[in-house]
């Protein structure tokens, strides 16, 4: 099963549940498991959990390189190329990398074969563990202006290790997505079997939350929300959820010691019995969500 | 022009509740939410006069049923795994994940892809309290971010021209890509707001390489600074040692939530924040003025 774990606005707790839910989640459901950071822009997965990295990849995205010997400057591929990304100028074909897309079209299309694959460096796939967690992060090159493409890398990466032996149990799968409602948010909830919204009971958090909520409800994943910070604003976070029948899958309260635990780098459930307890609990109902999804 | 975007890598630092207090103390300016994804300027300042304009951008492909002869090549050729089985035995494009680069569109021997202008949202000028407001929404799961922010900034820097004001003050996008990339182009200064907890630090650090990258000169603050005393003298050593100013730090305070409650900005409730914002701002005010930064 693979939960994705999201939200509207950034610094709602996101990251504070994914680590939190990996750390207790064997003990929870006696299920191994695998914590995938996909906020590729700043992934932070990593900070809470401190994994051993035993495998660091580059991923890079398919861009044109061009022969100009071979090029007759018959400009199919500038008619093509939606993004501005290569062109003539002068005499001279052009490649502007940055703004490739890497969709392929001008390699199809050049009558004489002048343009054949480079590459753009997107950033690095990281792999390993933290103990018995199974750990995958994604992390794009600072300067990079594209994370769609390293989403989906990391994806394709989680994708492969999760067709590895059927001998060993296969581990359920959290993945950190990253904050927002855009093109990299709707491409790392995309392979999940359900998503966990996590948002704060303030003005800024339900304004992000409710789109959060109309980006991914035509999705047909079940959905649940972790209230972070409850106690901290007014109401409208749950009468939103009371009418859009979201189930409220736990609340963590707002209370300055988890802020300090977080701000040192320590887990939710390492707060106190409450905050553990709570932990377990999520780990339970996210993974009756999860169910939902597969007898849907 | 001054033109000051403030922006955190980390989102929930703090980036919209400061910027929405600046706009309080800053005269003669235009503001600009560049959040288009998710944005919360506007909840704090009850923008009217709302004049809206779709925002087009890029194209849609999209498999006319009736042509399709089910051959299945632009599956093959489409990079962004946006084409799938569609129930009638031919394909189906997923708009969410199209990208709008017309190969399929090209390539499909019976011609069977329309290729159509899409709306992604819209731009908007609003009037508030503070002065006007350019903003915008990108519709949910929608693309093109970057061309929305580099938009708005455009209309911002014309209206700015046109009112005869002298700054414009930006409430920047998230993360380290695309739509910050295209806040940060043709700013004159960078205020990064941050926290002392890991993430923030961390995110800090890249967010301070990209205005590197970009050669911008950059104000940082800490808010929730005691939240970790030894975490907020790492965050000063990193600004001293990578030529950042540090130009003030704000504790972990209720006010900040109990103001956003109410719908004003920390000048207007009051409270011990409102003295320290007013100095933060000062600080800007005199860093935004200077030259720019040496290459």
């Amino acid at each position: 099963m693979i939960a994705a774990i999201a939200s509207g606005k950034g610094g709602t707790g996101k990251t504070t549940v994914s680590a939190s839910l990996a750390s207790v989640w064997t003990q929870a459901l006696g299920r191994p498991v695998l914590a995938v950071d996909l906020d590729v822009e700043e992934p932070n997965l990593h900070l809470f959990l401190h994994p051993v990295i035993a495998r660091n990849t580059v991923a890079s995205l398919e861009i044109p390189v061009v022969d100009a010997t071979v090029c007759t400057r018959c400009g199919a591929c500038r008619t093509l190329c939606q993004f501005g990304a290569i062109t003539i100028l002068g005499d001279a074909p052009v490649v502007f990398a940055e703004m490739c897309h890497g969709c392929g079209g001008c390699l199809a299309v050049c009558p004489v074969g002048a343009i054949t694959p480079g590459a753009r460096e997107l950033g690095c796939i990281e792999e390993g563990a933290a103990g018995s967690i199974g750990f995958l992060s994604g992390r794009l090159r600072v300067g990079e202006a594209m994370s769609p493409p390293l989403i989906r890398a990391v994806t394709r990466r989680m994708e492969e290790l999760l067709a590895g032996p059927a001998a060993t149990a296969l581990p359920d799968v959290l993945l950190d997505a990253p904050p927002g409602v855009s093109c990299p948010a709707a491409a790392a909830v995309a392979k999940a079997d359900c998503i966990v919204l996590v948002a704060e009971p303030t003005p800024f958090g339900v304004n992000d939350f409710i789109l959060a909520v109309t980006a991914f409800a035509p999705l047909g994943k079940p959905m649940g929300v972790v209230v972070n910070r409850a106690g901290a604003g007014n109401d409208e976070l749950y009468d939103f959820c009371r009418q859009a029948k979201l189930p409220i899958l736990a609340e963590i309260p707002n209370d300055r010691r988890i802020a300090e635990t977080y701000a040192r780098g320590g887990l939710l459930a390492e707060v106190n019995e409450d905050c553990r307890r709570l932990c377990h609990t999520l780990a339970q109902a996210v993974d009756r969500l999860a169910r939902e999804a597969r007898h849907a | 022009m001054p033109e000051i975007v403030v922006i955190s890598g980390k989102g929930g630092a703090g980036k919209t509740s400061l910027t929405a207090a600046f706009t309080a103390l800053a005269p003669k300016k235009i503001l600009c939410d560049l959040d288009v994804d998710a944005p919360d300027l506007h909840i704090l300042l009850d923008p009217h006069n709302t004049v809206r304009n779709d925002f087009v951008s890029g194209h849609l492909a999209h498999i006319e049923p009736d042509l399709c002869s089910g051959c299945g090549q632009c599956r093959d050729w489409c990079r962004f795994e946006a084409i799938s089985p569609h129930a009638n035995g031919g394909w189906h494009i997923d708009e969410r994940r199209c990208e709008g680069c017309k190969t399929c569109v090209v390539l499909c021997p019976q011609q069977a892809i329309a290729f159509s202008p899409r709306t992604c949202g819209y731009s908007a000028v609003s009037d508030t309290r503070f002065g006007r407001l350019v903003h915008a929404q990108l519709d949910p799961g929608a693309e093109n971010s970057g061309r929305l922010v580099s938009l708005l900034k455009k209309k911002a820097r014309e209206l700015a021209k046109k009112d005869g004001l002298d700054l414009i003050l930006c409430d920047g996008a998230p993360g380290i890509a695309c739509p910050v990339i295209s806040s940060l182009s043709g700013a004159t200064l960078a205020v990064l707001v941050t926290e002392p907890t890991p993430s923030g630090i961390h995110d800090l650090t890249r967010v301070a390489g990209l205005c590197d990258h970009f050669r911008l000169p950059t104000a940082v603050i800490i808010n929730k600074a005691d939240l970790n005393a030894e975490a907020a003298a790492r965050i000063k050593t990193f600004c001293t040692d990578g030529g950042h100013t540090l130009v003030g730090s704000l504790p972990y305070h209720p006010d900040v939530t109990l103001a956003m409650v109410q719908k004003l900005t920390l000048p207007e409730y009051g409270g011990p924040l409102a003295a320290s914002v007013a100095s933060l701002w000062d600080a800007i005010t005199t860093l935004a003025g200077q030259a720019p930064r040496p290459l």
